[in-house]
C-alpha cells in the first residue's frame, strides 16, 4: 500500500503574526516558515505504518511555489520516500487544493491519504473532507488513534462530546489531530540523505485544476484588543472584585 | 432575498445550542430560515427546532442510516435539499467542521469557515492565524454560500415560534464504506463547556490527574464547566473534550478562570470571547496576564483552597 501525505508550508507556530498596515494580509517578510504541525503528525503516522510493514511507500505532496520544496525536503528527511510538488503561484483555497490532491490520487492510487485536520495559517479545516467528497471515499477527521485492519481502518476521532470511533474501508482520507503521535526530530544525516530522494514537479495547469474560487479575501485586520485588566493581591481581593462585577 | 438552510446538530434527544446560534447568524444575513434535521428518531428535536425564532420551516429527514452524524451519510441529504437555498450553514463544532466541507465540495464551492460577523448577505468576517488576524471575505453572489458559524461569536436565538415541520424521505442510501462504531464520553453532570456561563480551567501546573481534582472541586462550587490547556490534556490529567483553544473548543462564558495556564496564543484564541478572564499564575510574566481582566500572581495550590473557603 502507498500512503499519500499533504504538507503545507505555513508560518511557524511560534511566530506571532502581524497584520500589514495596508490590510493586504499578514507580514511574511523574513518570517520563519515550517511544515504545518498537523501535517508533521500525519507524516509521522504514515512512517510508523510503513515501518510496521503495513505500507510500502510514503509520498509527500505540497502545493505551491518553489519555496515549498523546503518543506518537502523536511518531509523526506523525516523519512518519506518520495515528494511531489504541485507547482503554482496562485493562493489555492481548499477546494482547489482538494481538486489537485484528487488528481495526484488518481495517478498514485494510494490506499490511504493522511492530512492535517487544519492548517494553522488560514484555519480552514476543509481540504481533507473535500478530497474525500470529490473522491467518493470515506473521511475520518480529527483522528487521535488509527489502527489498520487489512482493508479497513479503525479511527478514533476527537469530537466535542468525547471520542468517536468509526471504521472506514480503504482507500480513505484521514485528517489528524494533535494527540495521534509525537513527530520525530530530523537528524542531520537524514537531511543529507533527503537531498538524494526524488522530488517531482507537476504544475497545477498540467493537472487541469483551476485556481479560481467563489470566495475571495478582501481585507485583513488585527483583532480587537481586550481592555487592559487589573491585578489583585490575593484570593480575598479576587472574590471581592468578582462580586463587584456581579460575577459571583 | 436570501433563503438560508441550517443543518441541525443534535443527539436525537435535544437540539445542540449551536443550532440556535446558527439561527442568529442567519438572521444577520437576512431572509427565510429553514432548519434541516437528519436522524432516525428525531420527532422531538424537529419540534424543538420549529420553535426557534425566526425560523420559517423545518425539514425532517428520518432514516436508520442517518441515526449517527456521519458526514458521508448526512452530506448527500443536505445537498439534495440545498438547491433551493442561497446559503447552507452549520455550526463550527466538530460535527459542523466534519460535515460542512463535504457538503461544500459536493456543491462545488469553497466554504467560509467560522463566520464571526456578517457584513452583508455575501460578506463575512472570519479569523485566521488562531485569531491573530480577522479577514473580510466576499462570496460570489451567484453561488451557494456554504459556511460554518463560529458559535462563540453568536448568542442563541430565542424560542417561542411555531414553524411547520415537513417530513421528507431520505434521498440517498447508506454509505457501505463507513461504519459508526461508538462514542466514548465522560459526559458528567457538569455544564457543557460551549454553553457554560462560567468555566474553570487548569493547565500543566496542576501536575497530575489527581490534583486536577482541585479544578473540578472549584468548578462544582461555582456551577461551572471545566476546561483545560492542551498540555493538561496531553499529560492525561483530563479528557480531550475539555481542551480549550485553536484546536480545542472556542468558548464564550461570562467568566473564565485559568489556573496554571501560561497563555499560549493557541489557548488564548479559545477564550477571547469570554466576558471576564481571570488568570492565576505564579509567574508575573506569564502571557496570560496580557489578556486577563483580573490577574493574580500566586500559587494555585494556595489560591484555590482560599477561594473555596471564601466562597463558603
Ligand atoms: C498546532 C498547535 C495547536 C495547539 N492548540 C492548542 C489548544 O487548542 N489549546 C491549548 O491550550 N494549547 C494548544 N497548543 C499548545 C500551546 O502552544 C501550549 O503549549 C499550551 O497551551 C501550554 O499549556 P499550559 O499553559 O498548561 O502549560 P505551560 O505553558 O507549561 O504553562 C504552565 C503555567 O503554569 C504556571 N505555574 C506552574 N506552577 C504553578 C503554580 N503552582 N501555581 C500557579 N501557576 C503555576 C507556569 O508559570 C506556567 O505559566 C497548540 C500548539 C500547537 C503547536
Amino acid at each position: 500500500m502507498k500512503i499519500l501525505i499533504g504538507i503545507k508550508r505555513v508560518v511557524d507556530y511560534n511566530v506571532r503574526v502581524r497584520v500589514l498596515p495596508d490590510g493586504s494580509g499578514v507580514d511574511l517578510d523574513g518570517v520563519k516558515m515550517s511544515v504545518n504541525p498537523f501535517d508533521e503528525i500525519a507524516l509521522e503516522e504514515a512512517l510508523r505504518i510503513r515501518d510496521a510493514g503495513k505500507a510500502e511507500e510514503v509520498v509527500v505532496v505540497s502545493i505551491g511555489g518553489d519555496p515549498v520544496q523546503q518543506q518537502l525536503r523536511t518531509g523526506l528527511a523525516m523519512g518519506a520516500d518520495r515528494a511531489i510538488q504541485v507547482k503554482t503561484d496562485a493562493e489555492l483555497q481548499p477546494l482547489g487544493a482538494a481538486q489537485a490532491f484528487l488528481k495526484i490520487v488518481e495517478r498514485e492510487e494510494p490506499g490511504l491519504v493522511i492530512l492535517g485536520k487544519q492548517a494553522i495559517d488560514d484555519d480552514n479545516s476543509q481540504t481533507g473532507q473535500m478530497l474525500a467528497a470529490l473522491w467518493g471515499r470515506p473521511q475520518a477527521t480529527f483522528a487521535s488513534k488509527l489502527v489498520l485492519n487489512g482493508t479497513s481502518a479503525r479511527v478514533t476521532r476527537e469530537v466535542d462530546s468525547g471520542l468517536e470511533i468509526v471504521d472506514v474501508d480503504l482507500p480513505a482520507v484521514i485528517t489528524v489531530d494533535l494527540r495521534l503521535n509525537e513527530p520525530r526530530f530530523v537528524k542531520l544525516p537524514d537531511i543529507m540523505k533527503a537531498k538524494r530522494k526524488p522530488l517531482d514537479v507537476v504544475t497545477l495547469e498540467e493537472l487541469g485544476v483551476d485556481a479560481g474560487s467563489n470566495v475571495s479575501v478582501t481585507h485583513c485586520a488585527p483583532p480587537p484588543q481586550r481592555a487592559k485588566g487589573i491585578m489583585v493581591d490575593d484570593a480575598a481581593q479576587l472574590v471581592q472584585e468578582l462580586k463587584n462585577r456581579g460575577l459571583l | 432575498m436570501s433563503r438560508i438552510l441550517i443543518i441541525a446538530e443534535h443527539d436525537s434527544q435535544t437540539l445542540n445550542l449551536a443550532t440556535a446560534k446558527c439561527v442568529s447568524c442567519a438572521q444577520a444575513i437576512g431572509g427565510d430560515i429553514d432548519i434541516a434535521v437528519f436522524g432516525s428518531a428525531i420527532g422531538e428535536v424537529a419540534a424543538e427546532a420549529a420553535k426557534l425564532e425566526p425560523v420559517t420551516g423545518v425539514i425532517a429527514v428520518e432514516a436508520e442510516h442517518l441515526a449517527n452524524p456521519l458526514a458521508v451519510n448526512w452530506a448527500p441529504e443536505a445537498v439534495a435539499i440545498a438547491s433551493g437555498y442561497t446559503h447552507v450553514l452549520g455550526p463550527s463544532t466538530t460535527l459542523g467542521r466534519d460535515l460542512m466541507p463535504r457538503i461544500a465540495a459536493l456543491v462545488g464551492v469553497n466554504q467560509v469557515s467560522d463566520i464571526m460577523e456578517v457584513s452583508g448577505p455575501h460578506s463575512f468576517k472570519r479569523p485566521i492565524y488562531a485569531g491573530n488576524a480577522i479577514t473580510d471575505v466576499e462570496c460570489a453572489p451567484d453561488r451557494t454560500v456554504v459556511a460554518t458559524v463560529r458559535t462563540a461569536s453568536w448568542k442563541a436565538a430565542g424560542s417561542g415560534g411555531a414553524a411547520a415541520v415537513e417530513q421528507r424521505a431520505a434521498s440517498s442510501s447508506p454509505a457501505e464504506h463507513t461504519r459508526y462504531v461508538g462514542l466514548e464520553t465522560e459526559g458528567g453532570e457538569r455544564p457543557d463547556l460551549q454553553s457554560a456561563v462560567r468555566v474553570i480551567s487548569g493547565g500543566r501546573a496542576l501536575g497530575s490527574e489527581e490534583k486536577f481534582g482541585l479544578i473540578y472541586g472549584l468548578a462544582d462550587r461555582l456551577g461551572a464547566g471545566v476546561g483545560a490547556s492542551r498540555a493538561a490534556v496531553d499529560a492525561g490529567y483530563c479528557p480531550n473534550d475539555m481542551q480549550v483553544g485553536q484546536t480545542g473548543k472556542i468558548i464564550s462564558p461570562d467568566l473564565y478562570m485559568a489556573f496554571g495556564i501560561s497563555g499560549a496564543i493557541q489557548h488564548i484564541t479559545g477564550i477571547k470571547d469570554a466576558g471576564t478572564i481571570v488568570a492565576v499564575n505564579k509567574d508575573s510574566e506569564a502571557p496570560i496576564f496580557e489578556v486577563s481582566d483580573i490577574g493574580l500572581v500566586g500559587d494555585l495550590f494556595q489560591v484555590i483552597p482560599e477561594l473555596e473557603s471564601l466562597l463558603g
